[in-house]
């Protein structure tokens, strides 16, 4: 396994020997770190990069925010910033339990068909306007063009209208009590609420201007694409007046005038100055240097987000060999969920969690209907036989890997050791990741530039439930890359959005999973935690994403 | 002078040409889709077909070809396909960066690579010569991100000298600037410094080996006139050429640098540009690097008729 590491982090043989050092020097520090104090007082000059504000927090995000307009991508850095500059009509706590947020309240009629939601008062848009309920249906009719959730509860709706400046009203066509949640979402295409004017914008173009009513103002003056973003706390914002503050839930109390996100692209580097007090929090901490971070003085390691990532390997099922789901399931028997979070993250079981189905494990959806076929003894030499009966016949496997991952290149090189020992003839494409989402467009056969199976990783939430959950969809050439068809998953995700409680929807679930371990969309390579890492002079840090109320210097 | 001067700066034009044309060509044939990295990995392919749309890249490669080059002409670069930010701003806010870190590289190197080459070449075998060449080899031999790891390991964590990482701009003071700057200037310096060192070496065993040295030293003339004066003035052409030719490997060297040492560079935009496949950005920074390039050699070419009368245009 401590191969299977070196290759999770394959850059640079060279850091892991500077970690080395530093983990040396880190345990000698309490012994030597008088005498270097001592001996080096005369020479040493004033580190202008750790001059430290302390109403500034300095932050280094996961990756680049090059996108600002949370309808516009996917990536979850896009999300993060946009729950500091939008709003959302309800939050979210850890428990992913809904509840209103810009909502002063909500009520429903008994047939469950009209929803009306009242805005609280006072609430402004960064450009000083007050936010109107007609704000708000511009902005959900734009989310609902983007997102699944937000898609499903606009089919579901007969009529979204602003009944006055402060009250929309919701008339459906059949009940959907999953209203609050579908408005309160906190993955991917956050239903963030902003102007009327702006969220008129195609949902396919991006916005122009960042003005939301969330507790932190964009400064688009002080941007630096590819480096730095800044903002400042929004004096004009109300926080909700009681309850606790839960993940995007409660009062949003901000403690920081600014908040400074500088993008350093190198891990090494990254870690040296949150250690240097350059920084004070650096979301994403890499799991080779998360040994390092947490033993070293005045920086905190912690697992935010419960759910972490869950990693997936997903086929093209519309080209041979996996378009034959009995090849599919014969392939099952060689994977181990555990060779895979190894790569990733290392052999602390803390940080990963193997016997992972298609929901997120540990909550309310996850169930461990079919999951035998994961979790059982490997056996390559049935898993041959099994091959060999379903019908392959050493068909070229073309598996891509992005290189500029470390991530998903540590997934897809145990993945195709996986697929070598089970017989298939496996051709490793190792490429950039623009290259990769390029290509897994591509409809074609292998011969004609077409691919066979990819490795990538969702975040747990996005598999909470059915709404959002992309690649369990299996409405054919309309379904996410590899483009699955099992009209029998489909039917039941349609009956969950109409279940009338959490045990009617978990049962779906468990049926959902049950046929989706028979057709395959995809197959679950299991789960890994996601550290962040902080100066210890930080209080309030909450639970879930990177989120910057609550959050104080000490 | 001022004729060839002007050809020499007319000349850049076709170059300029021939080099937008090839590099808007290779990012046509390169695979990646900027529409489907924009979209992400979550995005379905309907989403992507949408936004490839909404952005004109589906458009044949003559069109969009003549739409940027007209735009060029006209000073406009083009917007980022990703930030939506006009490419000349994001240029302009990574040129001072970049600028500041290869101009105290130059001086850095020169001022310690000149020297070194003089003194080997005086000494030639003896210690010092060896010593000089071994700092040279190890120079060209250990990768900048390497270098960069071990200074900011010894004089940010251990020493506590100079910050980790980061860019404080000029105009917020000249400590503050070159505090920031020393690390970055010394790793990228290394390669520089061994490259110059060894050909000021090479070049110098070479004059000092000259009559006119033999003669000089025989009238008596004192060492350190005959090294600076009357040797180093004769060796300069092929070094300010091979100065002139490494700053094309300052550019790569940056890009590494800037990396390691968060800087917020064009090195890093362009690399960042590359992987997400913002051909805007791309071919803006490509054509200001060529053109600095291209001004940078007829900068050498003009030196020349400095150290070496002989040499006239």
């Amino acid at each position: 396994m401590a191969g299977l590491t070196a290759l999770a982090h394959p850059e640079t043989a060279w850091s892991v020997q500077l970690v080395a050092k530093l983990e040396k020097r880190m345990r000698r520090r309490g012994l030597l770190g008088g005498f270097l104090a001592g001996s080096v007082a005369g020479l040493a000059v004033p580190a202008i990069g750790r001059a430290q504000d302390s109403r500034v927090l300095r932050f280094i995000p996961q990756a680049d925010l090059t996108v600002l307009d949370p309808m516009w991508t996917t990536a979850y850095v896009t999300r993060n910033h946009a729950f500091m500059v939008y709003d959302t009509l309800f939050g979210q706590d850890s428990a992913y339990r809904p509840s209103p947020q810009m909502l002063e309240g909500f009520t429903t009629t008994d047939d469950g068909k009209t929803w009306t939601l009242t805005l609280r008062p006072g609430l402004l848009f960064h450009d000083n306007e007050p936010v109107r309920a007609q704000d708000c249906v511009a902005s959900l009719q734009r989310w609902g063009k983007r997102d699944a959730f937000g898609g499903a509860l606009m089919a579901a709706t007969d009529e979204l209208s602003a009944k006055d400046d402060r009250t929309l009203v919701f008339r459906l066509k059949k009940p959907f009590a999953l209203l609050p949640a579908a408005l309160a979402k906190t993955p991917l295409y956050m239903p963030a609420i902003m102007p009327e004017r702006i969220a008129k914008t195609d949902p396919f173009t991006q916005v122009t201007e960042m003005i939301g009513s969330g507790p932190f103002r964009f400064k688009a003056d002080e941007r630096v694409p590819g480096a730095r973003v800044v903002y400042e706390r929004f004096a004009g914002y109300k926080p909700r007046e009681s309850g606790p503050t839960d993940w995007t839930s409660g009062p949003k109390i901000v403690h920081f005038d600014r908040v400074e996100w500088t993008t350093i692209p190198d891990p090494t580097t990254a870690a040296q100055a949150l250690i240097n007090n350059e920084q004070d929090w650096w979301d994403y901490a890499t799991a080779d240097l998360m040994g390092l971070l947490a033993r070293s003085r005045g920086v905190k390691v912690v697992v935010q987000e419960p759910s972490g990532q869950i990693a997936i390997l997903r086929m093209n099922h519309l080209q041979p060999p996996f378009n034959n789901p009995a090849i599919r399931r014969a392939l099952l028997g060689a994977m181990s969920q555990e060779d895979v979070v190894t790569a990733v993250v290392g052999t602390n079981p803390k940080m990963s969690r193997t016997g992972v189905g298609f929901f997120c494990p540990e909550t309310p959806m996850a169930s461990g209907v079919g999951l035998d076929a994961l979790t059982g003894p490997r056996d390559m030499d049935k898993v041959k036989r099994d091959l060999k009966a379903a019908g392959y016949n050493n068909e070229r496997v073309v598996l891509l890997a992005a290189t500029d991952f470390p991530v998903l290149k540590a997934m897809a090189d145990v993945v195709a050791d996986m697929l070598q020992r089970a017989g298939m003839n496996v051709d490793y494409q190792a490429t950039d990741w623009g290259s990769v989402v390029t290509r897994r467009a591509k409809k074609d056969p292998v011969e004609a530039g077409g691919w066979s199976a990819f490795c990538t990783a969702w975040a747990g939430t996005d598999h909470l439930n059915p709404s959002g959950h992309l690649s369990l969809r299996t409405n054919g050439e309309q379904a996410w890359f590899g483009w699955p068809t099992d009209p029998k998953i489909e039917q039941l995700r349609n009956a969950w959005f109409d279940a009338p409680d959490i045990p009617a929807q978990a049962a779906i679930c468990a049926e959902i999973q049950r046929e989706a371990f028979q057709s395959l969309p995809y197959i679950p390579m299991g789960q890994y935690l996601q550290p962040t890492a902080y100066r210890s002079s930080l209080d309030g840090v909450l639970n879930g994403f990177a989120l910057f109320w609550n959050v104080k210097r000490a | 002078m001022l004729g060839y001067l002007a050809r020499r700066v007319l000349s850049t034009i076709p170059v300029m040409a021939i080099v937008a044309l090839f590099v808007f060509s290779l990012l046509y044939i390169a695979p990646g889709d900027p529409a489907a990295i924009i979209a992400g990995d979550q995005a379905t392919p309907a989403d992507v077909e949408r936004i490839r749309a909404g952005l004109g890249l589906d458009r044949p490669f003559l069109i969009r070809f003549g739409e940027w080059a007209w735009h060029v002409l006209n000073g406009d670069l083009g917007v980022s396909i990703f930030t939506n930010l006009p490419v000349t701003r994001m240029i302009g806010q990574r040129l001072e960066p970049t600028a500041s870190l290869m101009v105290l590289t130059l001086i850095l190197s020169i001022g310690i690579a000149v020297p070194m080459g003089v003194l080997a070449a005086w000494n030639q075998g003896t210690w010092i010569d060896r010593l000089i060449m071994i700092f040279a080899v190890f120079g060209f031999s250990v990768p900048v991100f390497v270098v960069g790891y071990i200074l900011a390991y010894v004089f940010a964590l251990e020493l506590d000298w100079f910050p980790v990482q980061g860019y404080t701009p000029l105009a917020k003071g000249f400590g503050p600037w070159l505090n920031n700057l020393v690390l970055p200037a010394v790793a990228l310096g290394g390669v520089y410094i061994a490259l110059i060192a060894r050909i000021t070496r090479a070049t110098m065993l070479e004059v000092l080996s000259q009559d006119y040295i033999r003669t000089a030293k025989a009238k008596g003339v004192g060492s350190r006139t005959i090294l600076f004066l009357h040797a180093l003035k004769n060796a300069a052409v092929p070094i300010v050429t091979v100065i002139g030719i490494g700053v094309a490997l300052l550019i790569g060297g940056a890009v590494v640098t800037e990396s390691v040492f968060a800087i917020p560079g064009l090195g890093r935009l362009v690399v960042d540009a590359i992987l997400r496949r913002d051909y805007p950005v791309i071919q803006g920074v490509v054509l200001l690097f060529s053109f600095v390039y291209v001004l940078v050699n007829l900068g050498v070419d003009l030196l020349y008729t400095a150290f070496d009368p002989r040499i006239r245009y």
